[in-house]
This record gives structure tokens, C-alpha cells and sequence, in this order.
């Protein structure tokens, strides 16, 4: 927790920034609590950062350590750009969650356990010999002990509902006692409760009854001996709402559809962290959307690119494992030039590696992954909100230059949750489609000056019949060739036209010395608020260290070649083992450093400052 | 938001003619392929459809057969291999104003796109699918196929084949597949009659055609397709009509419990006692019995085995929407961004 000026009034703290995570099993309700408290933060006007830790298995053995869920959110009086480092905040349901978590909480840390769980069987499933609450285990940070599943039994004993049922309200009671520690209103979320539970009156009783509870408990126990106040933050002005980053994208998908007059056509097959994006799109049929959920990866984006074939938006979603089957039907979409869009939102690899972690370790996938020469565009959002921006762009350049396009985005951005300041939809700007009707003048493979596109004729048009395929085509009329020369030339074609996207992309921007200095770090995709708020620091310590985010990666910003050279060093950090520094050194001939971590979690800031450090030293001011 | 073709400017309706569905491409299959038979037989049917020519979409995989929509004059997608019917799935279920035909072959239909085939027929997808059997693979120079019969001798399988074989109608039956037929490339009238009552069925309707390759599976259906046996030894199947095969139409096929028999007519035996083709019914078990009829046990059934209604994916999908539509109203995109809590600044 960060005190701007310690400022006490009667007993309450002004912070302007905390941390918290909620842990317990995963049947105890903390993603809800999290998101609940996260939405009340949010609408009070912090700035949030959230980052959901889901387990693997969907019910791992109750009380286990594989079956901790957890929700960190951050939440501040300044715009903030990651979900913390650590938690200042600790809420431990049960002893696997405090086993599991207590590593990340530094020393001076407040940590909040429900007693209740720590009984023998819970402690020797949570690997514990002995009660770390009594063992010196929790020596050096300030423990506030409750018993919160007995308290919520108790308020909830008249509540006409059975013991299962009472237990299940304890994540609520938990929730009431951070509202209280942090001063929120409990009015969001009891119109949640009131909304979500009308059909089931006793049920939404209760949890009304335990999560002011647990807020009475906070004021009236005196086990904190003061709480806390975060105020608003200074965001632009407009409306808000909180949004993940899979959210954000289907309802960037849905806009571009909206944008273009067409309509959106997704083929998928389940998969983690992507199935969000199936899931919310199947909610939009009222907008005319098509879903269709496929036997496998293949089928999703096979039925995809017939969709484009008739003149639709198609579009497909998955993560690695899908992205690697779906590599030969990519191709077919390169050799037949039709506008695809394929989400690909990366986790943990390889194979089927750690699919509820995080990682950015497909990008050299996304470039290459493919025989032949294949080029296919590739654009990755930044953070949640930006999902949004960057679905419409996807299918942006996809229309204007008839070519597949790769949205890559990744497990964290997915489920992380951000204010998104709501865009008019009148201001964005239409996406422009035309189709050829005239059969005097209709070739298949004529070329746009400009973009290289070739015509995107439909079928239903008469007089335009003509085929198409995976077979290479002659130049122009479309027809196969197996000539040498010909194939040459269509090489240099397809390459050429994603080359010349970057002629159609804004240039990439400078967090600090655009004319250039001793360092730049360069990223893409989820680690820009990491990376941003690590520069931000050491920039606010007088290092001459600036940042540069893509979210164009094929092809590059045309400015990103001369930006690398105005700075002594490059460090491209990044959550794999190197893969834009790969390119980035290919193309540029720059000797770029790397900061690579595969753990399945972000970058911490602190992180990415230590190496910052241990790059750039400050400059002995000699005045 | 709306799909379909661009306006254009109007054409003269004039009906068409074979030579209308006949590409500016050269046939590049070997002389005396049974391809060039089938290929035929789709370019004649095309007319009596009645379709505008623009509103007929061709689409394959990868194989000899595949490349049949190079040589027709409507749209054509020559795609990857096996993967056509999720293509046509695509199209169809975001454009069902086309007619949309799949051309596969056994390897392409049977073994690497076998998922696809189950699963679109299983949906039952508004489209025809024609897959050439020709027990081989031929595009590849003869290697042995998932219909290739067991033990057979082929490049890749010089001591026999030890796969026991699929069969494709019993493939699509057990997928329930709505229609399902056999044809042969050489009975040149049965197959055009059999494509068309495959075009005019609403739903996936699957057709094998049995075809030769008389470059790497030479005469593979000839013991029963040759002309001279083949009373003898196929059975035309007639919806309402006894089960009844021969020269002299003296033989017919009983069903003792489960199990099909072979009965000579007279003695007692009459056309009575002989199982009746019914097209319609609701469980495919009937029809499987009938798939599963083999030379030399049994004469090979030829004709339409089932033939029945049920609503298709793509319609249940406008229909999905159009519910959507009547009851939560036309989406409101503005509303939508701004669903759950909002909150303003300044
Ligand atoms: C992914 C992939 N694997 C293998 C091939 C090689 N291949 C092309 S056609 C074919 C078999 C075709 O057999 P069938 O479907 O029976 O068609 P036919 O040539 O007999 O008409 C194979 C294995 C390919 N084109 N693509
Ligand atoms: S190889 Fe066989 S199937 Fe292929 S074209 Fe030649 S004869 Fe026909
Ligand atoms: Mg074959």
C-alpha cells in the first residue's frame, strides 16, 4: 500500500494505491468476490487492473493445492497499468490458499485468514505440518484472523436455507469485510445480488444479510485500527465501464462487423483461454451474428474462409495448440487472397504446456508457422481495453488489403480486466468493402496499384464465375500454373502486399526521448503496462531510458528501424525466450538484449526496473 | 447487416445448356478416368436445376476428383485436402441463397477428412456431397486407400493391406445422414437420375459414386458393374418397391430377423415374402442392412437407401436469429458496449 500523505482523519488512512488478492478453493467464490469488488472500485472511480489465477482442473479435490483460485485487483487514485506486482492485501479462505500465496505477499504485508478452514485435514492437504497461524510461519506481517466461515453461518442460521447453501454465502461475508477495510459502498453489489439472484429470493436475502455482515463485523471488531480511503482517480471524461480483454475483443469483432455492413460469421473450437470469445459472440444473435462451433480447428477456420469466400467477415478463434492445426488452412487463405481474421490468444506452451497461465511464446508461430513462403499479417493488443481497438483494426486491414490477418493477443490480457472509456460508435471511422460486378472487366487475380488486393468477387454475382484454390495461380486470370517464373513472381506478391500494410499503420510511439537516449525498451502485447510503469520509474529517477510498444508486428511500423537506431541499447522484454528480439534483430541489425521469462505470469515492474538498473546507470550530474 | 451478391446489372434470362456449365479449362485426367463420366453427368443436370449458374458453388479438397470444379463454369473452390466440407459449411450456413456441392474422393472424404464428413453430416448441412470411389489413391500414383479391400496388393502395400476397409454409406448412415445414395460412373442414366434426386433433397445428401481408376485400380467394380452381370449382381433399389434382382427378376432379398437373405422366387417363396424399400424410414437400421450387401454374398445395392426429412443446420441458424431478433429486439451496438455497470467521469 502506498500512503501518498498518510493523511489520518478521525481513523481512516488515504492510500493511493492497494493491492489485494483473494484466495480460497475453488468452490469458494473468489473470482466473483474479486470482479464484485473490482466493479464497486471501479464505479467508485479508481482506476482497477485485475488479473484472474485460475486452476487447471476444474475441481481439483476441495482444500487442495491445485484447486486455489485466486483474483488480484489493483485499484488507485492514478492511472495505473498492471494488476501490482504484490498484494498488500491477503485473503486467505482456507490453508492451501495461504500456502499457495503467502510467498507473493511481502513481509509487512496484511494477511486476512479465515480460522475456521484451518483445522488438521484442511492443514495436511495444504501440505502444512503444523498451523502456520500459531507456528511463527506468519511472523512479519499483520494477521487478522476471522472466523468467517462461523460468522456467516451465524448471520445466515434464520436465513431458511441449508448448511451447504449458508457456506457458499462466506465468500460475500469476506467481501462485506473489504468493503469495509477499504471504505467502498456496498450499493453495487447488493443491486447485483438483487439483479442476479430475482428468481431465488432467499437465496439473494442472505447474501445481502452476510455481505453486511461482514461489513458491520469490520466496523464494530476493532481488529484494524483504522481503514482505508483510495480516492477517485483522474481518468478522462466520458463513460466507463470495466471490460476483460476477451470481452473487449468480441465486441471489437462485433464492431467491425457493424463498421462494414456485413455480416460476422465465427468459427471456433473450445479452447483455454480463448472460448470467452465464442461464448460472447454466441450472445449477440440478435445482431445477426453467426457462430458456429466446429469439430476441431480445422472445421473453425475452414468454415471461416468459406464465409469470406461468400463475402462475410470470417473469422476464427483459438490459442496455440488450435493456431498450429489451423497452419495449412491459413495457407489456402494466403494462396486464395481472401480476408480472414484468426484470434489466437497464446497461454503457456508447448503442447498442451499450462493452459489456464499466460505467455507470448507464439509470435515466431504466428510469423512462420506455416509451409511455403506464407506471410500473414499479425497485430497484438496491448492491454484489455485495447482488444477492442485492435479486433477492428485486424479485420481493417484484412478488407483493405485482402489478406489473412492474425489478432494475437494472450491469456492474460483475455481474463485481466480494465476501465475502458467507452468509444461513439458514430465517430469510428466505416470500413470501405467493395465487390467487382462488371464480368467485362472482372480478373481474379488483377492487382490493386496501391494495396496489391486482389478483387473480392462473391458468388451469387453473375457473370463473374471463376475458381479458386490452393494450387499456385497464374498471375491475373487465376488459372493454375505450375510455370517457374510465374510462381516467382506470386511469391513476391503476397510477400510484397503485407509489406506494403506498413504503409497503412501509424508509426510506433515513444514513451520518452523520441530524438532518442541510452536505452529503449521495446515489447509487444500484455507486458506494455509492466513495462510502461517500469520506464515511467526509472524515467522519474533521472534515467535516460524511454519505451516504444508495438502492436503492429508483421509488418513493422515503418519508423520502428530509424527509432532502434537513435538509442544506444535495446532491450526487448517479452514472456518467451526471445522471439521479437529475433526479428527485431533480423530486420534491423541491432544488437538487442532480451528480458525473457516463460513462468506463465507477467512481468513483475519491479522486474523489468532491475534490469533497467542494471543497464543504464544515472549520470554523475557534474553542475 | 446484410450477406449476398452485389446487384448486377441485369442478364437476359435465356435457359441454359450443357455447354453453359463447361469451363475454358482443359480435363486433365487420365483418358478412360471414370472422372470424365461423372464430370459429364454434372455439367448435363445442371440445366434441369434451374439454378442461375452464379448462384452454383463446386467445392473439394485434394485429389483426382477434386479437381472437378476447375472444369465447371460456376464458382469453384479446389481447397485443401479433406477439409472441403467444413468450406462449404461456411459458405453455406452464411449464404444459404447458394447451392453448394462438395466433390471428395474416398481418401479425401474417408481418411484425412474424416471427422469433417461425420460432422457435417451429422448437422445436415443444405448441401450435396459426391464422393468418387475408386478404392485407390489415385492422385498420389496408387497407394491403397480407407476403401481399399482388405489384403489388397498396391504400391504401399506390396504383402496386402491388414486394414479392414470402410464403407462409405455405412459411414454415413451411422452419422444418420439424410440422404444417402450409390451410383456407379458407367450407368450413365442411374447417375444422373440418382445426382438429381440428390440436388433436390433439402439437407446434406451424400452420394458415392463407385469410379474407376483405370490407371492404378483398373476394374476394381467390374465382377458386378461390368453390363453383362450386372442384373445379376447389383440390386436397383425402388422406394415401395419389393427388393427383387436378376436377369429374369427371379431372385429377391429376405430379411430373417436381422439378417438379409437371398431367396429364389417361386416354390412357394413370393414377392410377398420380400423386404420393401422404404426410403423414409426414421431409423437407419433398415438401410444399413442394405449398405452393408456386398459381391460376392450379395448383390451390390444401387439407388437412394434413405431419403428423409429433418430440419438443416443452416436454416436453424436463421432461425436462431430471426428468434433472436423478434425477441430481444435488432441489436443496439451502442447499448451493448455499454451493458452492466457504467460510471462517468467529469
Ligand atoms: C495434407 C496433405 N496430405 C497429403 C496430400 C497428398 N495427397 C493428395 S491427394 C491424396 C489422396 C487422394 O485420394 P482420393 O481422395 O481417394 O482421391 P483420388 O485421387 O483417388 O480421386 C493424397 C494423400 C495432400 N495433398 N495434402
Ligand atoms: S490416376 Fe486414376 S483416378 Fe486419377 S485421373 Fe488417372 S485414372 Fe483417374
Ligand atoms: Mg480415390
Amino acid at each position: 500500500m502506498t500512503g501518498r500523505d498518510g493523511k489520518r482523519e478521525a481513523n481512516i488512512q488515504e492510500l493511493d494505491r492497494v493491492t489485494i488478492r483473494f484466495a480460497g478453493d475453488s468452490g469458494d467464490g473468489m473470482q466473483l468476490a474479486g470482479l464484485q469488488f473490482t466493479n464497486t472500485s471501479a464505479a467508485f472511480g479508481n482506476d482497477v487492473s485485475t488479473m484472474p489465477d485460475f486452476p487447471a482442473e476444474i475441481r481439483a479435490p476441495a482444500g487442495s493445492i491445485p484447486g486455489v483460485s485466486a483474483f488480484q485487483v489493483s485499484f488507485s487514485s492514478y492511472d495505473i497499468h498492471t494488476p501490482g506486482d504484490e498484494p498488500d492485501v491477503l485473503v486467505a479462505m482456507n490453508p492451501a490458499a495461504l500456502q499457495a500465496h503467502l510467498a507473493d505477499v511481502p513481509k509487512g504485508g496484511t494477511i486476512i485468514v479465515n480460522t475456521d478452514e484451518f483445522n488438521e485435514v484442511n492443514l495436511r492437504k495444504a501440505a502444512y505440518e503444523t498451523n502456520p497461524l500459531d507456528n511463527g510461519t506468519l511472523a512479519g506481517y499483520r494477521v487478522i484472523k476471522v472466523p468467517i466461515s462461523s460468522m456467516n453461518a451465524r448471520a445466515l442460521k434464520d436465513a431458511g436455507l441449508d448448511t451447504r447453501q449458508i457456506d457458499r454465502s462466506k465468500n460475500l461475508f469476506a467481501l462485506g469485510l473489504m468493503y469495509w477495510l477499504f471504505d467502498r459502498p456496498l450499493e453495487p453489489t447488493l443491486r447485483w445480488i438483487e439483479a442476479k439472484f430475482s428468481k431465488n429470493p432467499l437465496v439473494a436475502q442472505a447474501n445481502a444479510t452476510t455481505l453486511k455482515a461482514g461489513y458491520n463485523f469490520g466496523e464494530t471488531a476493532e481488529l484494524f485500527p483504522v481503514h482505508y480511503r483510495v480516492p477517485k482517480a483522474d481518468l478522462a471524461p466520458g463513460r466507463y465501464r470495466n471490460i476483460t480483454g476477451n470481452e473487449a475483443t468480441a465486441l471489437g469483432f462485433l464492431t467491425a462487423a457493424h463498421l462494414t455492413g456485413k455480416t460476422l460469421f465465427y468459427g471456433s473450437y473450445p479452447i483455454t483461454p480463448a472460448s470467452d470469445i465464442l461464448q460472447e459472440l454466441a450472445r449477440f444473435k440478435n445482431f445477426g451474428v453467426k457462430t458456429f462451433q466446429a469439430e476441431d480447428e480445422i472445421a473453425a477456420i475452414g468454415a471461416a474462409i468459406g464465409a469470406a469466400f461468400g463475402g462475410n467477415l470470417g473469422l476464427t478463434g483459438t490459442s496455440g495448440p488450435g493456431l498450429a492445426l489451423k497452419s495449412e488452412a491459413l495457407g489456402l487463405a494466403v494462396m486464395v487472397e481472401l480476408p480472414i481474421v484468426v484470434a489466437a490468444v497464446q497461454r503457456s506452451g508447448p503442447s498442451t504446456g499450462m493452459p489456464t497461465k499466460t505467455d507470448q511464446a507464439d509470435l515466431l508461430q504466428a510469423m512462420f508457422g506455416r509451409n511455403g513462403e506464407c506471410p500473414v499479417a499479425v497485430v497484438a493488443p496491448a492491454t484489455p481495453s485495447e482488444c477492442f481497438d485492435m479486433a477492428v483494426e485486424a479485420f481493417r486491414i484484412a478488407l483493405t488489403h485482402m489478406v489473412p490477418v492474425i489478432f494475437l493477443s494472450d491469456g492474460y490480457l483475455g481474463a485481466g480486466s480494465e476501465p475502458w472509456l467507452l468509444p461513439d460508435i458514430q465517430d469510428l471511422p466505416r470500413i470501405e468493402t467493395t465487390h467487382p460486378t462488371d464480368p467485362a472487366t472482372f480478373k481474379p487475380y488483377a492487382r490493386d496499384p496501391e494495396t496489391l488486393a486482389r478483387p473480392w468477387a462473391i458468388p451469387g454475382t453473375p457473370g463473374l464465375e471463376h475458381r479458386i484454390g490452393g494450387l499456385e495461380k497464374d498471375d491475373i486470370t487465376g488459372n493454375v500454373s505450375y510455370d517457374g517464373e510465374n510462381h516467382d513472381r506470386m511469391v513476391r506478391y503476397r510477400q510484397e502486399k503485407v509489406d506494403r500494410i506498413a504503409n497503412d499503420i501509424p508509426p510506433v510511439e515513444v514513451v520518452g526521448d523520441e530524438a532518442g537516449g541510452q536505452l529503449l525498451v521495446l515489447g509487444w502485447g500484455g507486458t506494455y503496462g509492466a513495462i510502461l510503469s517500469a520506464v515511467q520509474r526509472a524515467r522519474a529517477r533521472g534515467l535516460s531510458v524511454s519505451c516504444a510498444h508495438l502492436r503492429h508486428l508483421n509488418p513493422f511500423p515503418p519508423n520502428l528501424g530509424p527509432l532502434l537506431s537513435r538509442f544506444d541499447q535495446v532491450l526487448v522484454a517479452e514472456l518467451n525466450l526471445g522471439q521479437l528480439r529475433l526479428l527485431v534483430r533480423a530486420k534491423f541489425l541491432v544488437d538487442a538484449q532480451g528480458l525473457n521469462k516463460v513462468t506463465g505470469r507477467p512481468f513483475l515492474i519491479r522486474e523489468i526496473e532491475e534490469k533497467i538498473n542494471s543497464m543504464v546507470k544515472a549520470e554523475v550530474s557534474v553542475r | 447487416m446484410t450477406s449476398g451478391a452485389p446487384r448486377a446489372p441485369e442478364t437476359p434470362h435465356v435457359p441454359l445448356a450443357r455447354k453453359d456449365f463447361v469451363s475454358d479449362q482443359e480435363v486433365r485426367w487420365c483418358p478412360g478416368c471414370g472422372d470424365y463420366s461423372i464430370l459429364a453427368q454434372t455439367q448435363k443436370l445442371m440445366p434441369d436445376l434451374g439454378i442461375p449458374r452464379e448462384k452454383i458453388v463446386f467445392i473439394s479438397g485434394i485429389g483426382c476428383s477434386s479437381r472437378l470444379p476447375y472444369y465447371m463454369n460456376t464458382y469453384g473452390f479446389h481447397s485443401i485436402h479433406g477439409r472441403a466440407p467444413t468450406i462449404a459449411t461456411g459458405l453455406k450456413a452464411s449464404r444459404p441463397d447458394l447451392q453448394v456441392w462438395v466433390v471428395t474422393g474416398d481418401g479425401d472424404a474417408l481418411s484425412i477428412g474424416g471427422n469433417h464428413i461425420l460432422h457435417i453430416l451429422r448437422r445436415n448441412v443444405d448441401v450435396v456431397i459426391v464422393l468418387f470411389n475408386n478404392r485407390i489413391y489415385g492422385l498420389t500414383k496408387g497407394q491403397y486407400s480407407p476403401t481399399s479391400e482388405l489384403g489388397k496388393r498396391t504400391k504401399s502395400s506390396p504383402l496386402g493391406t491388414i486394414d479392414y476397409p470402410l464403407n462409405p454409406l455405412s459411414v454415413a448412415l451411422g452419422a444418420e445422414a439424410t440422404f444417402v445414395a450409390r451410383s456407379l460412373d458407367i450407368d450413365v442414366h442411374h447417375l444422373i437420375s440418382t445426382l438429381d434426386r440428390a440436388a433436390h433433397h433439402k439437407g446434406t445428401s451424400f452420394v458415392e459414386v463407385y469410379q474407376n481408376c483405370n490407371v492404378y485400380n483398373d476394374g476394381a467394380f467390374m465382377e458386378f458393374a461390368d453390363k453383362a452381370v450386372r442384373p445379376d449382381r447389383t440390386i436397383q433399389l425402388e422406394h415401395g418397391k419389393p427388393l427383387i434382382f436378376g436377369k429374369d427378376r427371379d431372385q429377391g432379398i429376405r430379411l430373417n430377423g436381422t439378417t438379409a437373405e437371398i431367396v429364389h422366387l417361386g416354390n412357394g417363396v413370393t414377392e410377398a415374402d420380400l423386404l420393401v424399400h422404404d426410403e423414409t424410414r426414421p431409423d437407419p437400421a433398415v438401410a444399413g442392412i442394405l449398405a452393408r450387401l456386398q459381391w460376392p454374398q450379395f448383390p451390390v445395392p444401387m439407388g437412394v437407401l434413405r431419403a428423409v426429412q429433418r430440419p438443416t443446420y443452416d436454416d436453424l441458424m436463421e432461425e436462431q436469429i430471426q428468434q433472436a431478433v423478434s425477441r430481444q429486439g435488432k441489436g443496439d451496438l451502442a447499448a451493448l458496449l455499454a451493458e452492466g455497470d457504467t460510471w462517468t467521469v467529469g
